[in-house]
């Protein structure tokens, strides 16, 4: 399945019942230097459009939602020990957490890549 | 930015703009929050040299026989004996002793030159308007930009800048010492120069006419250790040097004895008092005063922001005023007003960062030492 974006510039990556997520390259270059991420930890139930972590730049703190409902199953460890991750490789290991989904149906209000490009192409 | 018609202009905005900064909304103007990044600008400062447009701030000119006495109905600093080109760091005072502003004082020899915060101009000018006496004239100098040169590499880059001395009186640009400054001709263009800063480094603060102000801003861009530093990295800067911000550290809420800046209150002010709320202040500063702003070492990496509650086991014993990430330190720095009780250096406290308490060491201020040049000192 094809990676999905919100609004909030959070971006998921769905593998059967897993998915995957991460802030947008856009997002991290309107936060600038990252400098610690605030994790879910595994177990911790998300809703979709809820808080579920924090990420820290120099200059402020900026809550991450949840893309889709579910469980959390791990965070990344790679951001705890070099958080600029998410500004060197946003979509890639930069990625924050991954989550069981409870409620798959909750994909479908998600915006795909050149629905996403257009949107931040309007801010 | 979609509330740029709601904001102020700068004399640099177009300057900015075509370096690539990222504009932000701060005192009611369009300015430059960072370039290449906060991290980078402000190590770039800390081993050569950064340029900072704050022209936002308020530069004033108070004049007139009598000056020196009515600046001290107004502020704790000794000015009668501040010397021609000797500058010094004061505080504006309310009646009650609260700070209305932070601001430096230069003997002009004529005049005193005044810069004061960028968001409290407007009420500082009215305060000192409604005290105004006979003979004395304030002039609010908002046809002139405010530049700030600084770090390790400023003195050579200004070495190499043809300055003429404006008039005889005062000393060569070479022997410019800290805390002092004077005015030279760069190109028959006026310069008001000092050597002070808010970043912890030795450095130069220049005013300069608006119409110049790009001309002198390219000829500073143009030195190779000279790279554009938005405010970001001043906030950075300033808070790992310890250096209060009004606003955040400062407020009419808080005294000077509080705010831990009781060297701005002269020894012959200590002794004879005359400055809005000496009474409370002097009280606070020989008797103690509840609370004091310290130094905060924040362990771990995760940063504790402004507001975040500073506690002593089940007890709240003050507030972070400011917090953020130290690029020179490389962890989390804050600023607190915390009981005096628990404000000595080494006291273990901790602070609630949503929900999660972490722990922090009170420490000594500057968190990074500073690079200032001072008389006497050869670098």
């Amino acid at each position: 399945m094809s990676r999905l974006y919100t609004q909030d510039h959070e971006w998921v990556d769905v593998a059967g019942d897993v998915a995957t997520v991460g802030i947008t390259d856009y997002a991290q270059g309107q936060l600038g230097d990252v400098v610690f991420v605030d994790l879910p930890e595994a177990g911790r139930a998300v809703t979709k459009g809820g808080e579920a972590a924090v990420v820290e730049s120099v200059k402020a703190a900026s809550d991450v939602y949840a893309p889709v409902s579910g469980t959390v199953t791990e965070a990344n460890p790679a951001l705890t020990d070099d958080p600029a991750l998410v500004n060197m490789a946003p979509e890639g290991d930069g990625w924050f957490f991954k989550l069981t989904l409870s409620d798959a149906s909750e994909l479908d209000g998600l915006m795909d890549k050149a629905a996403y490009d257009a949107f931040i192409a309007s801010l | 930015m979609a509330d740029d018609a709601d904001l102020n202009i700068l004399p640099l905005d177009g300057l900015h703009r075509r370096l690539g900064a990222r504009m932000v909304a701060f005192a009611g103007y369009a300015m430059p929050i960072q370039y290449d990044g906060i991290i980078a600008e402000h190590l770039w400062t800390r081993e050569s040299a950064g340029l900072f447009d704050v022209s936002h701030m308020g530069q004033l000119l108070v004049e007139g026989d009598g000056a020196a006495d009515w600046l001290e109905s107004l502020a704790p600093g000794d000015f009668k004996a501040l010397q021609p080109h000797r500058v010094r760091y004061s505080l504006l005072l309310a009646d009650d002793g609260g700070i209305l502003d932070d601001l430096m004082v230069t003997n002009t020899g004529r005049s005193f030159y005044l810069v004061v915060n960028g968001a409290t101009k407007a009420a500082d000018i009215a305060h000192m308007q409604a005290r105004l006496p006979a003979g004395i004239s304030l002039h609010h100098m908002d046809d002139h930009a405010l530049l700030a040169l600084q770090g390790p590499a400023a003195v050579t880059v200004m070495s190499r800048f043809d300055l003429t001395p404006e008039t005889i009186d005062q000393p060569a640009f070479a022997d410019l010492k800290f805390m002092a400054g004077a005015r030279w001709l760069w190109n028959g263009v006026p310069l008001g120069i000092t050597r002070s800063g808010y970043t912890g480094e030795d450095g130069y603060e220049i005013s300069v006419p608006a119409a110049h102000a790009e001309a002198l801003a390219e000829a500073l861009l143009a030195h190779a250790e000279v790279k554009p530093i938005g405010l970001g990295a001043r906030d950075s800067l300033r808070l790992e040097a310890g250096l209060p911000l009004y606003g955040h550290d400062l407020s009419p809420e808080i005294t000077p004895v509080e705010a831990d800046l009781s060297f701005a209150i002269s020894k012959r002010r200590k002794a004879e008092g005359g400055f809005p709320g000496a009474a409370r202040v002097l009280d606070q500063l020989f008797n103690g005063a509840p609370r004091k702003r310290v130094g905060l070492a924040v362990a771990g990496r995760m940063p504790a922001r402004e507001g975040a509650s500073v506690w002593k086991g089940e007890r709240q014993i003050g507030v972070l005023t400011s917090g953020g990430f130290a690029p020179s330190l490389g962890a989390p720095i804050a600023m607190a007003m915390i009981e005096t009780d628990m404000a000595a250096d080494g006291t273990a406290v901790e602070i609630d960062v949503r929900g999660k308490r972490i722990a922090a060491t009170v420490v000594p201020m500057p968190f990074k030492q500073k690079n200032y040049v001072r008389e006497g000192e050869k670098k």
